[in-house]
């Protein structure tokens, strides 16, 4: 049944890719800037659906691990002249290093705890990037394009903002993110996860250090965050607070409630779905947040589990 | 929050053959129906513009970054009105080289990182000429570097030093809106001369409260005044009690640049804590913008002073142009809209609008623009413009315009208020505003 449940969401999640990598070809100059901006958020939120979807810790400071990649990566190229390449395997160890702190923290607690303890280290952090405004630039934030030295491929040049350059990184970063997290969650090592999203007493009486486990699942979804974050400061060429306030905290979870909460693909969808509901409406109204939210109402009711986790309820139980 | 996923089958049967329509199901394909209607014409949509864009009206886009949603709502509210007006008038007058000028609005909800997809949107899918009209830095600087990527002309109306400074790009213009540094620079002397030597600074802890610090106090190091005290306030206060109570004995002014929400809190707790006997009030009047200045709790000001980039009470700055521009816009002889007195302008920044719009059709009509292609002559001739007579054009003055720095210097106002009224008291010169470049924008490449 494993190895089944293996090659169709191997089929199915290698087609979604394939159709992502050959969309570059065809898609309109906005949309292609567009999908290569979702590719990279919906990373995040794999990364949050890591604790959320699969190991069943709500946080509300995830944006803290999101920004710590983009600043650790955006103030390395800065202050010690990194070279891109550099500044993301330092933001890919400093957002390990927070989200290691950050764990030996907040999983001291559970359920609402949890949740607020994630909202106040979010909101410390944010406010932390404000108060030494004099070293990370503040409120205003900062344009990396200028300190980012060109890539060589091949022997030839590229810049980061280069619209090839940028959708590939994101598709990459995707697909690494949906292979990592297949890979874990087809394992013995994903049914712990998911055995303590399900019942973490039983999982605890069965002899598994349930603490640990959760430590791992927030580093791994931390450390996520954090590249992702790091990939947008350097594809996207701007490290701000707006990266660190408490709605791009709340953003990744209507994402992923929207797509299917423990869904591979559900973050990527529900990213997708927001992010273009948005565009279209606020070209409409001016009322689009009203608009948007009418809608996620509509499909909280119609796909309570989320988009792929009602497909998976009702039609494809072998989903990932 | 620890969540179980919910694995009980509904107790429905679900496996019925026959077809049935249900008002869920309805409801379900309608959405589908019109989300995709929605989607096609949205897709199919930049090939229709395009081909209208080649026919024979072939208007100057322009596409203007509006803060309709988020902390510049009131702001990106009249920014939006003065920019119609603007336009309007233009058409009237002919266009901007004979081709009409089409406004495009998209909301970039005061945010950075829809500003940056703001700008990408109007260059690609839009097929605007230029991108303008950012107010709030932040966005500016989010903003910018992809105008800069995408090589588009991006001119921005925020008062913000950050043009000038030399942190953004060659694409990237503020030529009709004098910038915050400028603006202390100019009044400084005409504070530390007349309401006293001894200043404390109450200032919004963040970027925006940061250049009123930095630049504040360079200047009272030039005209003999001293910074005796700097207090920031976090954007999130609601209670500023505590701040007053270290506003030093000696201090003789208290320079005040509060925004946002919490202002009229600010300007009641200051005048419960002073009472009668306080130090002179000097204001950015930006902490006031949108706000009727005879509101109850404000008569603490009463006799306190402001800076106006344009004078919002018509008399204070009487001349053809402000008349015009005041008329042209809709807003009557105390700042509020004609249609509703109890609107109040923004109307020490909207000018940056109007005027900004008239900048373009200069340089357009200067370089003899036509298309994209004609980006690097437009640019070059914009950065060869030294000056902005006054007129219709230029309501609020006339400036001198730095081609190195892409950022323009104008006369500013000091204004006192009087029995629920701002009266000006002063007006400075273009000279005293002006500061050495500490950029080259034209050395950059194109």
């Amino acid at each position: 049944m494993r190895k089944k449940s293996l090659f169709y969401s191997l089929m199915l999640h290698g087609g979604i890719l394939i159709i992502l990598f050959l969309l570059q070809f065809i898609l309109p100059a906005y949309h292609h800037s567009s999908v290569s901006k979702i590719m990279i958020l919906a990373s995040y939120a794999i990364g949050y659906n890591f604790l959320l979807g699969y190991t069943g810790l709500m946080s509300l400071g995830h944006a803290m691990f999101f920004s710590a990649g983009m600043y650790s990566m955006g103030l390395g190229i800065y202050y010690l002249d990194l070279s891109p390449m550099n500044g993301l395997i330092f933001s890919f160890l400093f957002s390990i290093l927070v989200s290691m702190i950050f764990g030996s923290f907040a999983l001291r607690t559970s359920g609402v705890s949890f949740l607020i303890v994630t909202l106040m280290f979010g909101q410390t952090f944010y406010l932390s990037i404000l108060y030494f405004s004099e070293f990370t630039f503040g409120h205003d934030g900062f344009s990396l394009g200028k300190y980012l030295e060109p890539l060589f491929i091949f022997g030839k040049e590229y810049l980061f903002s280069d619209p090839g350059i940028r959708y590939n990184f994101a598709l990459l970063l995707l697909l690494i993110y949906v292979l990592i997290t297949t890979f874990i969650m087809l394992s013995p090592l994903g049914r712990i996860l998911i055995a303590i999203r399900e019942n973490e007493s039983r999982t605890q009486l069965l002899g598994y250090n349930v603490f640990y486990y959760k430590f791992f699942a927030l580093v791994v979804s931390g450390t996520f965050s954090g590249v992702a974050g790091a990939m947008h400061g350097l594809l996207f060429s701007y490290i701000g607070t707006t990266f660190a306030e408490i709605h791009h905290s709340i953003s990744p979870l209507l994402w992923t409630l929207l797509g299917g909460v423990g869904t591979l693909m559900g973050p990527l969808l529900g990213t997708g779905i927001m992010y273009y509901l948005i565009d279209f409406i606020s070209e409409i109204t001016k009322n689009y947040l009203l608009i948007v939210g009418l809608v996620l109402i509509l499909m909280i009711i119609w796909f309570p589990m989320g988009i792929m986790g009602t497909v998976r309820k009702k039609w494809f139980k072998w989903l990932p | 929050m620890e969540i179980a996923m919910e694995n009980k089958e509904e107790g429905k049967d679900t496996n019925n053959s026959e077809i049935s329509i249900t008002r869920r199901s309805v409801l379900g394909a309608g959405a589908v129906i019109a989300g995709a209607g929605v989607l096609g014409s949205k897709l199919i949509d930049p090939i229709a513009k395009t081909a209208h864009a080649a026919g024979s009206d072939n208007p100057i886009k322009i596409g203007f970054q509006a803060h309709r949603t988020g902390i510049g709502t009131v702001y990106g509210k009249w920014y939006e009105r003065t920019t119609n007006a603007a336009a309007k008038y233009i058409n009237k007058i002919g266009g901007i080289a004979g081709r009409p000028v089409e406004i495009i609005t998209e909301d970039d909800g005061t945010d950075p990182k829809r500003g940056a997809d703001v700008v990408e949107k109007m260059a690609t899918q839009h097929k605007v000429d230029f991108v303008y009209g950012t107010l709030f830095s932040h966005v500016v600087m989010g903003s910018a570097p992809r105008a800069g990527e995408l090589k588009i002309p991006y001119f921005v109306v925020s008062e913000g030093y950050h043009v000038a400074s030399g942190k953004l790009n060659r694409y990237v213009f503020q030529p009709c809106i004098t910038d915050v540094r400028s603006q202390i620079t100019a009044v400084s002397n005409w504070i530390f001369g007349n309401l006293g030597k001894n200043v404390t600074i109450i200032y919004p802890d963040y970027a925006f409260g940061y250049d009123h610090r930095d630049y504040a106090s360079a200047a009272a190091e030039k005209s003999g005044g001293k910074i005796v005290a700097k207090i920031p306030i976090p954007m999130t206060e609601k209670s500023f009690t505590r701040y007053f109570a270290k506003i030093p004995k000696n201090t003789d002014v208290i320079y005040h640049v509060m925004v946002g929400p919490g202002v009229l809190t600010f300007v009641r707790e200051m005048g419960e804590f002073f009472g009668s006997n306080h130090p002179q009030l000097f204001g950015f009047i930006d902490s006031l913008e949108g706000v009727n200045i005879s509101s109850p709790g404000l008569g603490f000001l009463d006799g306190s002073y402001f800076w106006e980039a344009m004078p919002r009470y018509a008399d204070g700055y009487d001349t053809g142009g402000a008349r015009f521009y005041r008329n042209a816009v809709g807003v009557n002889a105390s700042g509020a809209s004609k249609s509703d007195a109890k609107d109040v302008s923004t109307y020490s920044h909207m000018f940056g609008c109007w005027e900004t719009l008239f900048a373009i059709k200069e340089a357009v009509e200067k370089s003899g623009y036509r298309s994209k292609k004609d980006y690097g002559d437009l640019i070059e001739t914009f950065e060869g413009i030294n000056f902005f007579n006054e007129g219709i054009a230029h309501p609020q003055g006339p400036k001198i315009f730095s081609g190195k720095t892409h950022q323009c210097f104008g006369q500013q106002f000091i204004s006192k208020v009087q029995n629920g009224k701002l009266n000006v008291v002063h007006k400075t010169t273009i000279a005293d505003g002006i500061y050495e470049p500490e950029t080259d924008y034209t050395k950059q490449s194109l």
